[in-house]
């Protein structure tokens, strides 16, 4: 377990979740799911509030705790060891619907204290590489400002920095444009599409079927915390196989 | 249901003044003072009963002011209806240092000086850091070692004769100093989801929160030296200000902890997500922003504190409240309790405003950052 915590192995899939359970209480969020995403994939992750998608990505690095099952991601098991779940973070990065930046540091110390905190990156390094993805994100000129002088749409692209800053190999997307204006949404979304084409492997949750379209390779239509259905783009949008998935489509594309 | 535009109520109270859309915002005309002091039946009621209060205190000017005596030498000259300042002017180092060998005033002087050094360089929080801290360290200590002496053809003066100001300045200074950071603990253990430390710290907080001052206060300066072993003792000094701290960090845990609770739970998501260490993201994320959320109670706590001092009084510890007090006793001078009290008060009066000042200084800086 220690080498694999160290140095993953070449052959295993970037996310593996089998039969995964999870419950609130008494009620299930999540029933047997599974899923398995390679490296470099696209997964998009949709379905009504309460489906169980958030708390599914959220279980993937360890924001929650599943109950039964296996969650691996590059070859770590999630289990109670701090030390696997450390190691999950560390290759994880995620992004979150209120963006949750820190509101009492600068933009560049959102992006640089977080490497210096979890990694024991010298300063100035820190700061060369907040810079260097800050440009990135092309928001550069803002790194002297606070998060509460940006736009959402800002702040958002500050947040998909701020993970980038911790060279995931995965990232997690939980509903991130949900809280933003809708004019802000597209700056945001294309930040994430230039992403998946540099080759990151990522998992999104979002109900913006045009990304999905256009970015996803698979996906995934979850509904009381079950996976549905999970296909490709093209067949998941003009010929979806279940009752359920069609409904919701129909629901949210008018 | 639709307006026409003209009658839109809104509409006709802008078109009402038409300058105001050529040259930006309308100037405001000024209100005529007679309507200020008389508009309505409420000004005209505060308007009476300030002049009132006024006319009240009219004898007490007459006291302070007019008939009072500035300066003499002679005594006896005081004590004929007016305020004797001159008892002031003639006891001020023996109210500020207390029984402090005079010749030797000039090092609680020193002390003083040093105390208004480090806050003036402490006010702007781009300051604010380990250095600052470890200046602060340092400069205690310089207080303390000044005070004692013992050192460098310094004459070794006993705490029992330390007095005064410098005596008050340094039981507030330390027991807020001292009590922050036993405060942050029993606030982080108070909050904590392990049962032990949150009990330890609701059982500290509470049994101090739910005992008075003085009883405390009684309890460290009679009863802890009988229960120390025989050949032990603490400093009468120490002691009162170990019951200061301990006092300042209950009252300060319970204001850090409302601001621990201001937090959203997203900050700390964030800080693990990023793979943080618990104990960095609760030191640099999460109470930083607590802190911030609280910086009026803490002022306020900060201002009871520097007035509980003069509690130590009760204890026989001589701060400047105690050395006022018995500088109106003198025989010589016709009983100025007053004079004595209402000097000591200014005093506080003005250590406590600056406080408060630098609070609201300081809470509108955080809000200019936070331009939501």
């Amino acid at each position: 377990m220690t080498t694999s915590a160290t140095a993953p192995a070449a052959t295993s899939p970037a996310i593996l979740i089998e039969a995964v359970d999870k419950w609130y209480g008494t009620f299930q969020v999540l029933d047997q799911v599974s899923l398995t995403v390679a490296t470099g994939e696209r997964i998009v992750v949709c379905g009504p509030s309460g489906s169980g998608k958030s708390t599914l990505i959220r279980c993937i690095n360890r924001l929650e705790e599943h109950q039964a099952g296996r969650i691996a991601v590059n070859g770590v098991e999630l289990t109670d060891s701090v030390r696997n779940i450390d190691a999950v973070r560390r290759g994880v990065g995620m992004v979150f619907q209120h963006f949750n930046l820190f509101p009492h540091l600068s933009i560049l110390d959102n992006c640089a204290l977080p490497q210096m905190l979890a990694r024991g990156t010298p300063r100035r390094e820190a700061e060369d590489r907040a810079m260097q993805l800050l440009r990135r994100v092309r928001i550069a000129e803002q790194a002297a400002k606070f998060p509460g002088q940006l736009s959402g749409g800002q702040q958002q692209r500050v947040a998909i920095a701020r993970a980038l800053c911790m060279e995931p190999q995965v990232m997690l997307f939980d509903e991130p444009t949900s809280a933003l204006d809708p004019e802000m949404v597209k700056e945001v979304l294309e930040t994430m599409v230039s992403l998946a084409e540099d080759g990151m492997t990522m998992i999104v949750v979002t109900h913006e079927m045009g990304f999905a379209r256009r970015v996803a390779d698979r996906v995934v239509f979850m509904d009381t915390g079950r996976i549905v259905e999970c296909a490709g783009p093209d067949e998941f949008f003009d010929s979806p196989r279940h009752e359920r998935t069609r409904s919701f489509l129909h629901q949210i594309l008018h | 249901m639709s307006w026409p535009l003209g009658e839109f109520p809104i509409m006709t109270m802008t078109t009402a003044i038409p300058a105001a859309a050529a040259d930006g915002p309308p100037k405001r005309r000024r209100t005529p003072i007679l309507q200020i002091l008389f508009g309505d039946l409420l000004a005209a009621g505060l308007t009476v009963m300030t002049g009132a209060l006024v006319l009240a205190l009219l004898p007490a000017l007459r006291w302070g002011v007019l008939d009072a005596v500035w300066s003499t030498a002679d005594p006896g000259r005081c004590g004929a209806g007016g305020a004797c300042w001159a008892f002031v002017a003639a006891k001020i180092r023996f109210i500020l240092f207390g029984v402090y060998p005079a010749d030797e005033q000039w090092r609680p002087l020193a002390v003083i000086g040093l105390v208004l050094a480090m806050v003036l360089v402490s006010l702007p929080p781009r300051h604010w850091g380990r250095r600052l801290l470890t200046g602060w360290a340092v400069a205690i200590g310089a207080m303390l070692a000044l005070m004692w002496g013992g050192f460098a053809g310094l004459p070794f003066v006993s705490t029992a004769n330390w007095g005064g100001l410098p005596v008050t300045l340094l039981l507030a200074i330390l027991s807020l100093g001292l009590g922050f950071p036993v405060a942050v603990t029993l606030a982080l253990g108070r909050r904590s989801r392990v049962p032990v430390p949150r009990f330890l710290s609701v059982l500290v907080i509470e049994t101090i929160r739910g005992m008075p001052l003085v009883g405390l206060l009684f309890i460290s300066s009679i009863m802890m030296p009988l229960l120390l072993p025989a050949g032990w003792s603490v400093d009468k000094l120490g002691r009162t200000l170990a019951a200061l701290t301990i006092f300042a960090a209950a009252y300060l845990a319970e204001v850090i902890r409302g601001g621990l609770q201001g937090v959203p739970g997203g900050q700390m998501e964030a800080a693990r997500a990023l793979g943080i260490p618990v104990w960095k993201a609760v030191w640099h994320v999460v109470l930083p922003q607590a802190i911030q959320k609280v910086i009026p109670p803490l002022t306020n706590t900060a201002i009871v504190m520097v007035k509980n001092t003069s509690l130590v009084l009760i204890v026989g510890v001589f701060d400047m409240l105690s050395a006022a007090r018995t500088a109106a006793s003198d025989p010589v001078w016709p009983a100025p309790y007053a004079e004595s009290y209402l000097f000591v008060g200014a005093v506080y009066f003005l250590i406590c405003f600056a406080i408060s000042l630098y609070a609201r200084w300081l809470e509108g800086r955080v809000q200019e950052k936070d331009l939501r």
